[in-house]
């Protein structure tokens, strides 16, 4: 028992890891809030295009969604740190982690938000441009918060999502908690530090867990 | 132009490392195969339990569930991969990834198909009883097919998460379609084996995504 508990090698590994919590969650806040911008950005565009010459931007967006759909994080984000230098682009393993999950969180929160829009009562938007609302107006003012209320619970299963896939950016040397964890598990041989890493994962994203199963039921959106 | 190709879709280093690309997708083929039918099994065999399971078992397993849930997939594969050892148990790279991503995808099996089950109406349940069939009979052959008919969408959308994880095995040295892409890419100094994964990751998943949308089903799944 005490190779996985040893107190030394704790102490040791705490410093590490404790700075990369600040790692984690700056890269976490950063990536949700671009991903949740990204998807909210796109679905307004997908909501207000019409007539003609714009169609296709429409289909541009849904091909968006499904492809980052179909992506693995970590193949996005080798791409963008390992093959991304050799056409000039040389993104540090922050910034490669940042781009692929907000991209990915993007295309999933575009999705949300456009479900959200389309589920919102036809009568609705006619019932605004009526009173003589402009289309944009109508959109912001009357459709949005209406389809916000939905978008709460997966968005926030989605953030989540973002926040545990942080852990990627270890594998682009990023020092967050996962890569401080493992250096030191190298050097000490000893499995005690990962297990500091995970109890540190659990306790930032237990409660988050919960709270997001608490929404779930509570907008009944199942 | 010509140079962008020569950099990223390189032909001929896209068919001499061909060779390589496959044996990794083989690879990432016995992990699917491996942690989508046991990811069901368990899943099935926890949303069974949560049903049958007194009202405090259900609540402990639902925090079973989030406890596992709140390790990010990749820790838990480290966790499994790089921690079993010490207890002496050394199973073979392909077995431990399997186990490690299992345990994880399990848990979302699981609540897919518990909301399965709970979505059939309890008079469903009273009917069937009624009729003399017990407990098992009625899961069996009055719950279960309905139940997994409504979340068949969610089944395939989860199936899809499964399978994106298992590139996660490269990241412990399991030589799968992403590692072997990596590897060719050192071989060449040339990144078109990298994007040449992408697109093989690319072309075995879109018509799960679209299949999906025919499905009706949601974009999104519980973290």
């Amino acid at each position: 028992m005490r190779i996985f508990f040893d107190p030394e090698i704790l102490a040791a590994a705490w410093p590490g890891i404790r700075s990369g919590i600040g790692v984690t969650l700056g890269l976490a806040l950063s990536s949700i809030a671009a991903g949740v911008a990204l998807g909210l950005v796109l679905a307004t565009v997908r909501a207000l295009i019409r007539g003609a010459p714009l169609r296709p931007v429409g289909g541009l967006i849904a091909g968006y969604a499904d492809v980052f759909r179909a992506m693995p994080p970590l193949v996005l984000l080798v791409v963008l740190y390992f093959a991304a230098p050799f056409a000039g682009i040389e993104l540090s393993g922050f910034m490669a982690a940042f781009v692929a999950l907000g991209l990915v969180l993007g295309a999933s929160a575009e999705e949300i938000f456009w479900a959200g829009i389309t589920s919102v009562n036809r009568g609705q938007w006619e019932a605004a441009l009526s009173t003589g609302l402009s289309r944009g107006e109508a959109f912001r003012r009357v459709v949005l918060p209406q389809a916000v209320r939905l978008t709460i619970p997966p968005l926030t299963n989605r953030a989540i999502a973002t926040g545990k896939n942080t852990a990627l950016a270890s594998v682009v040397a990023v020092p967050d908690v996962l890569n401080q964890a493992a250096s030191v598990q190298a050097q000490t041989a000893s499995p005690a530090p990962l297990l500091l890493a995970a109890g540190v994962y659990l306790a930032l994203f237990l409660p988050l867990v919960r709270i997001g199963r608490w929404l779930e039921t509570r907008f009944h959106i199942r | 132009m010509s140079e962008f190709f020569q950099t990223f879709l390189n032909l001929e280093v896209m068919r001499e490392s061909s060779g390589l690309l496959l044996r990794g997708l083989w690879v990432t083929v016995q992990a699917c195969l491996i942690v989508v039918p046991g990811g069901l099994l368990f899943g099935a065999g926890l949303s069974l339990a949560q049903t049958l399971a007194p009202a405090w078992g259900t609540r402990a397993l639902s925090w079973g569930v989030d406890v596992v849930r709140a390790f990010p997939p990749l820790v838990l594969l480290v966790l499994v991969v790089h921690g079993l050892p010490f207890l002496g148990i050394e199973p073979p790279p392909l077995l431990g990834v399997g186990i490690a991503l299992t345990i994880n995808t399990s848990t979302y099996y699981g609540e897919i198909l518990r909301a399965g089950i709970l979505s059939i109406e309890p008079t469903q349940w009273e009917a069937a009883r009624s009729t003399g069939l017990g407990t098992a009979a009625t899961l069996r052959h009055v719950i279960l097919p309905q139940g997994v008919r409504n979340v068949l969408p969610d089944l395939a959308g989860n199936t899809l998460e499964a399978v994106k994880l298992t590139s996660l095995a490269s990241v412990v040295a399991l030589p799968d379609l992403l590692r072997m892409a990596r590897v060719a890419q050192g071989v060449h100094f040339n990144p078109s084996p990298l994007i040449l994964a992408a697109l093989l990751y690319l072309a075995l998943l879109w018509p799960l995504v679209r299949l999906i949308r025919r499905l009706g089903g949601r974009a999104v799944l519980p973290a």
